[in-house]
C-alpha cells in the first residue's frame, strides 16, 4: 500500500512533470514552428492542437482541405509574393475527410510552387498499406495512425527542426529548381547541417519488404512507433538530389522526387 | 494528511481503475490525461464534452438515416459511424469504439435490424460513459474542494 501514500502525496509540480511526460527539451528554433492542422473532426482538431502546442508549435487548425488551401492562399491565383510572408513549417492532415481528402490536399500542396517543400503528414484511423504507399509516393513526409499520441508528434517535431534550419537553404535553391532536371546539381558547398553518415538508409516509415505485396496489414505499432523513426535529416536528400539514395521503399522514392517536380 | 481527502483520493483511484478494468476507457484516455497540466487543467473535461456533443449529433444523424421508410442509405449511416469511431478512438472511449467497429460491419452488410440494434447500444453506451465520467469529474472536484490534489492513477 506504499503506492497509495506516494500517489496521494504527489505535488502539482510533480504532476506536471509526470503529466506532460517528460517534455523537457526547449524549442530548438529561433522562430516558432508553425503547423497547419487539417481535420474535419472537432475532437481530433482539439487533441492535435494540444499535442502540437505541448511540443512548442504554433498551430492553425482548420476543418477541411478547402479551408487549408484558402489559408495557404492556394485557392485562387494570388501572387506568390504575398505567400512568402506566410510561414508554414508542417502540414498535418487527416486522410478521410468529406469533400477533399487528405490525399487530394497533399497533391495540391505538392503541386504548388510555394508550398511543395513543406512537409505534409497524413493521419488516418485506418492502417491500409495501399493508402500509406499512395500518400508516401505522392510526397507525404510521414503517416500517423490515429489516435495520435504525444510520442508521434514529438517524433515529427524532431525532424521538423532540421527542416526549419534548411528552409533558408531551400530558398536559396529555388532558382535552381526551375532548371530542368537533366543535370545533376553539384553538391552545394554551403554548410548545410548534413553529415555524410546521416542515415540515408533510415526511413521515417518502415514498410517491411514482405508486406509490400501481400498484406497482412502492418500492425499500428509498426507505423507509429517505427524503430527507424529517429530524428532523420530526411530533407537533406531533397537538397542533395545529385545523389539519389538507393530505392529501398516507397518512402525513399518520394524523397527523391519531390524537389524536382 | 486529512483523512477525508485521503478517503476521497482512494475512492477516486479505485473508480478510475474500475473504468479501465471494465473496458470503458483505454490508454488513449491516459494519453489525454497526460496532456493536461496546471496551464490547461480542464483539457480532458473539454475534450470529453466535445466528444459527447459529437455523440448526440452523430447518433441523431444515424437514427434519422435509419428511419427512412423507403430505402435506407447505409453509406450515410456508415459515414456517421466512421466519424463516431474516430472521435471515440481519440478520447479513449473503448466500448463506444468497439461498438462502432461492429456497427461499421453491419452497415457494410446492409443489415438493417443489426444496425438499429447497434445504434441503440451505442446510445446507451455513450450515455453510460458520460455518467461515469461525470462521477469521476465530481470526485476530482470534491478532492480539490477538500484541499487535496487529484492523484495521478497508474493503471498498470
Amino acid at each position: 500500500m506504499a503506492r497509495d501514500g506516494g500517489v496521494s502525496c504527489l505535488r502539482s509540480s510533480e504532476m506536471m512533470r509526470v503529466g506532460i511526460g517528460g517534455m523537457e527539451s526547449p524549442p530548438l528554433d529561433l522562430d516558432e514552428v508553425h503547423v497547419l492542422a487539417v481535420d474535419d473532426s472537432l475532437v481530433d482538431r482539439i487533441v492535435i492542437e494540444r499535442l502540437l502546442r505541448i511540443t512548442s508549435c504554433k498551430v492553425t487548425a482548420v476543418d477541411s482541405g478547402w479551408r487549408a488551401l484558402e489559408f495557404l492562399g492556394l485557392d485562387n491565383e494570388k501572387a506568390s509574393a504575398e505567400l512568402d510572408r506566410l510561414k508554414v513549417d508542417l502540414i498535418i492532415t487527416d486522410y478521410c475527410m468529406p469533400g477533399m481528402t487528405g490525399y487530394e490536399l497533399l497533391k495540391k500542396i505538392k503541386e504548388s510552387s510555394s508550398f511543395r517543400q513543406v512537409p505534409v503528414v497524413i493521419m488516418s484511423s485506418e492502417n491500409v498499406l495501399t493508402r500509406i504507399d499512395r500518400c508516401l509516393e505522392e510526397g507525404a513526409e510521414d503517416f500517423l495512425l490515429k489516435p495520435v499520441k504525444l510520442a508521434d508528434v514529438k517524433r515529427l517535431r524532431s525532424y521538423l527542426t532540421g527542416d526549419v534550419k534548411l528552409s533558408n537553404a531551400n530558398k536559396r535553391k529555388l532558382p535552381e529548381d526551375s532548371v530542368p532536371v537533366n543535370t545533376s546539381f553539384p553538391p552545394p558547398p554551403s554548410p548545410f547541417p548534413i553529415s555524410p553518415d546521416s542515415s540515408d538508409s533510415s526511413l521515417p516509415l518502415t514498410i517491411s519488404p514482405e508486406s509490400s505485396d501481400s498484406s497482412p496489414p502492418l500492425s499500428p505499432l509498426e507505423i507509429s512507433s517505427s524503430p527507424l523513426s529517429s530524428p532523420i535529416d530526411d530533407e537533406d536528400d531533397d537538397v542533395l538530389t545529385s545523389s539519389p539514395a538507393p530505392e529501398e521503399s516507397p518512402a525513399r522514392r518520394q524523397k527523391m522526387r519531390s524537389p524536382l517536380d | 494528511m486529512d483523512a477525508h481527502v485521503a478517503q476521497l483520493q482512494m475512492q477516486y483511484r479505485n473508480y478510475i481503475l474500475s473504468l479501465y478494468q471494465q473496458g470503458f476507457l483505454d490508454d488513449q484516455f491516459t494519453e489525454l490525461k497526460s496532456l493536461q497540466d496546471d496551464g490547461s487543467p480542464d483539457f480532458v473535461a473539454e475534450v470529453l464534452s466535445l466528444f459527447f456533443d459529437d455523440c448526440v449529433k452523430l447518433v441523431g444523424n444515424m437514427a434519422r438515416a435509419l428511419d427512412q421508410t423507403g430505402t435506407v442509405d447505409f453509406s450515410q449511416v456508415g459515414a456517421n459511424v466512421h466519424q463516431l469511431k474516430g472521435s471515440s478512438s481519440s478520447v479513449g472511449a473503448k466500448r463506444v469504439k468497439g461498438l462502432c467497429i461492429n456497427f461499421k460491419e453491419l452497415c457494410e452488410a446492409k443489415n438493417y435490424e443489426g444496425c438499429v440494434r447497434c445504434l441503440q447500444q451505442v446510445d446507451i453506451e455513450y450515455k453510460t460513459l458520460k455518467a461515469k465520467l461525470q462521477d469521476m469529474f465530481n470526485l476530482e472536484k470534491q478532492i480539490v474542494q477538500a484541499g487535496g490534489i487529484v492523484p495521478q492513477v497508474d493503471i498498470n
